[in-house]
């Protein structure tokens, strides 16, 4: 896994999934749909994905398809990055 | 022809004795939820009639007839009994929409349990502060949830047990057991507990302008509503294949998530599942759904996505939609004539009022954007706000008043007498929604009446937000208002002044907004947080949100002469 998928994968561990939850969750995990980030949730996460790569995602953008997995999310940065 | 056939004959007519004896009650006869919506559908010849279809993300499925309702709701019925759960005791279901959640809730009506389901994404502060005022004696949970009851557990000496519905025995703390349903003998014949119709049945929390939340009580008698508005509203008939987004941990999810449909012996389908536009068409497809009670908010990201993708499933199944929450909007009524070729039914209701009082009917004319008329037996009226007379002139904004009297309206606020008596005024229940009624004797959703915020069409206290802030390390003053939001109708923000040491910066807004996600709930985390120098207040000291809210609204802000800090 890429340093860009890991660094979200890290941050979705730490600040989505409980202490006790056991449950593996890796770059294709449905997040949204999937019940591990809810799309109120989603924005606190669009936020660090902005503050961290100093980009810009316009909320036309931030669906909750564009959010449901770390490669999606990856995939979402990597076009904002390269704007 | 619908159930309701004719609206205004129904409403000339009707009595609730009609929706009683449907349901096989007479005054003083013992009356249990639990084995009503089991029990009574088994005795009706529907024992092996699907009941439940279940699935989730991960693709697990499961089916339940009404039968295996009986069993298995008997069975838990029992378990709790065998802990040593007495009537009247209040039980917390604090789950995902995992199977256990709904046969749950019916199994501890049956044993004369109160039950009180709570969304399962709160965070430790707003699961302490229900759980705490309720004086919760068993909480059933799951593994990914148990790490915020183990935070507060020994804050809450009247909580004796925790049923963690997947959990390891290895890992089990003090107090706690795995409650796993299908390891447990199925109990074939249970004596439900003989509840008459005020025995209290539900504990839903429900947050308002000032203090915390509050448990809105309800009473065995509130299935005399349900049971005719789901049959009228909902319009179900027994070929139904009936889906409600609604979670169980708010009330639409077990007025008519749970009590509802199964009352009225209808199979509906459960899905476990976060928002995805293509899986929610799927799951329609693949189930055949009939009958849809959705949201607006979901309405609204469903049209966010166009009718192609609606396009490229078979929902044909459908055949009658309709929607709660928050005001629904023209524009999504008219969106899903064109996505569905069927209108959504908007439907108002509240936590206090147990089920549906004002809403559009199959059949009705629909005027988009309209609340609709209220439901037979329900006496609405649009009331001045400082008389709180009726008005009669058409047109006129008032709040929404209710006749009190009605089978589902709730009897009291947990522990909370004073306020429950403050909610009635001059002989009316006021709901604290604005509102007007046209000359065809339609309502019109106007907005709050208070500060309280509605996001997603869920009611979020400003109170709880503000006291959550307070408790971060950098914040010395907060106000939180809704802003408006074109998914969800409103969401969070709030204005913040920080201790002396802390600047504003990118990363302390996350943090704060985090914070207050986990202590709270996601509902409750500011989208926005604006760090001011001060916040406008009152000369005696409290803070004007009324300005801050109406700045956001674009608004005038109204008699600003209290004003303390107005240069």
């Amino acid at each position: 896994m890429d340093e860009l998928k890991q660094m979200i994968l890290d941050y979705v561990y730490d600040e989505y999934i409980e202490e006790d939850d056991d449950r593996e969750v890796d770059e294709n995990t449905p997040l949204i749909s999937g019940g591990i980030v809810d799309s109120f949730s989603m924005v606190s996460l669009k936020r660090f994905l902005e503050n961290k790569f100093e980009i810009q995602i316009p909320d036309a953008d931030a669906s909750p398809e564009a959010f449901d997995t770390v490669v999606s999310i990856a995939e979402l940065v990597e076009r904002f990055k390269n704007a | 022809m619908s159930n309701i056939g004719s609206y205004d004959e129904q409403r000339a007519s009707f009595d609730w004795s009609l929706s009683e004896k449907e349901l096989g009650y007479s005054e003083g006869d013992v009356i249990n939820i639990g084995a009503w919506c089991t029990d009574r559908i088994c005795e009706q010849g529907k024992a092996d009639k699907t009941a439940f279809l279940w699935e989730n993300t991960q693709g697990e499925e499961r089916s339940y007839t009404f039968n295996d309702l009986r069993v298995l709701t008997n069975t838990i019925a029992k378990h709790l009994q065998d802990l040593g759960v007495e009537p009247g005791e209040r039980v917390c279901l604090f789950l995902d929409r995992v199977p256990e959640l709904y046969l749950g809730f019916l199994g501890i009506l049956k044993m004369g349990g109160v039950a009180q389901p709570l969304f399962s994404a709160f965070g430790d502060e707003s699961l302490f502060q229900r759980v705490d005022n309720a004086e919760t004696a068993v909480i059933f949970t799951q593994k990914k949830h148990v790490a915020k009851v183990r935070k507060i557990r020994d804050s809450l000496p009247a909580l004796r047990h925790i049923l963690i519905v997947d959990g390891d025995v290895e890992k089990l703390r003090e107090r706690e057991q795995v409650f796993d349903l299908d390891s447990l003998e199925p109990v074939e014949e249970f004596a439900f507990y003989p509840t008459t119709a005020e025995t209290p049945s539900v504990l839903h929390y429900t947050s308002g302008t000032t203090g915390q939340p509050k448990g809105a009580q309800h009473v065995h008698y509130s299935l005399v509503s349900q049971y005719i508005t789901a049959k009228w509203v909902l319009d179900l008939t027994d070929d139904d294949i009936y889906w409600c987004n609604a979670d169980p941990g708010w009330v639409t999810g077990t007025s008519y998530g749970i009590i509802g449909p199964w009352a009225n012996g209808v199979t509906q389908a459960v899905l476990d599942s976060g928002f995805n536009t293509e899986r929610w068409y799927r799951f329609i497809e693949k189930h055949r759904v009939t009958v849809w009670y959705s949201a607006p908010t979901a309405i609204r990201l469903l049209m966010k996505e166009g009718t192609d993708v609606a396009g490229k499933f078979d929902l044909g199944s459908l055949r009658h939609l309709c929607s709660v929450g928050e005001p629904l909007n023209a524009e999504a009524v008219n969106w899903s004539r064109e996505a569905y070729g069927l209108p959504f039914h908007d439907t108002y209701w509240q936590t206090e009022t147990g089920s549906m009082v004002i809403t559009n009917y199959p059949g009705m004319e629909i005027k988009a954007g309209s609340m609709g008329k209220p439901f037979p037996g329900i006496e609405a009226a649009i009331l001045h706000p400082e008389t709180f007379e009726p008005v009669t002139e058409p047109g006129t904004v008032g709040v929404i008043g209710l006749k009190p009297g009605w089978p589902s309206m709730f009897r009291t606020y947990w522990k909370n007498q004073t306020q429950y008596e403050s909610k009635f005024i001059n002989g009316w229940y006021v709901c604290g929604d604005r509102a007007s009624k046209d000359a065809d004797g339609y309502f019109w959703f106007q907005g709050r009446d208070d500060d309280v915020i509605n996001t997603g069409g869920h009611l979020v206290g400003p109170f709880e937000i503000e006291s959550a802030l307070l408790e971060h390390e950098a914040v010395a003053e907060s106000a939180a208002v809704g802003k408006p939001d074109p998914v969800n109708m409103e969401v969070v923000k709030a204005f913040v002044t920080l201790k002396p040491g802390f600047e504003p910066s990118k990363d302390l807004d996350l943090e704060i907004m985090n914070f207050i996600r986990k202590r709270l709930s996601p509902l409750a985390m500011p989208q926005e947080i604006e760090f001011v120098d001060s916040l406008p207040k009152t000369r005696s000291g409290k803070i004007m949100r009324r300005l801050l809210r109406a700045q956001e609204w674009g608004e005038p802000i109204g008699d600003i002469s209290s004003l303390e800090n107005d240069e």
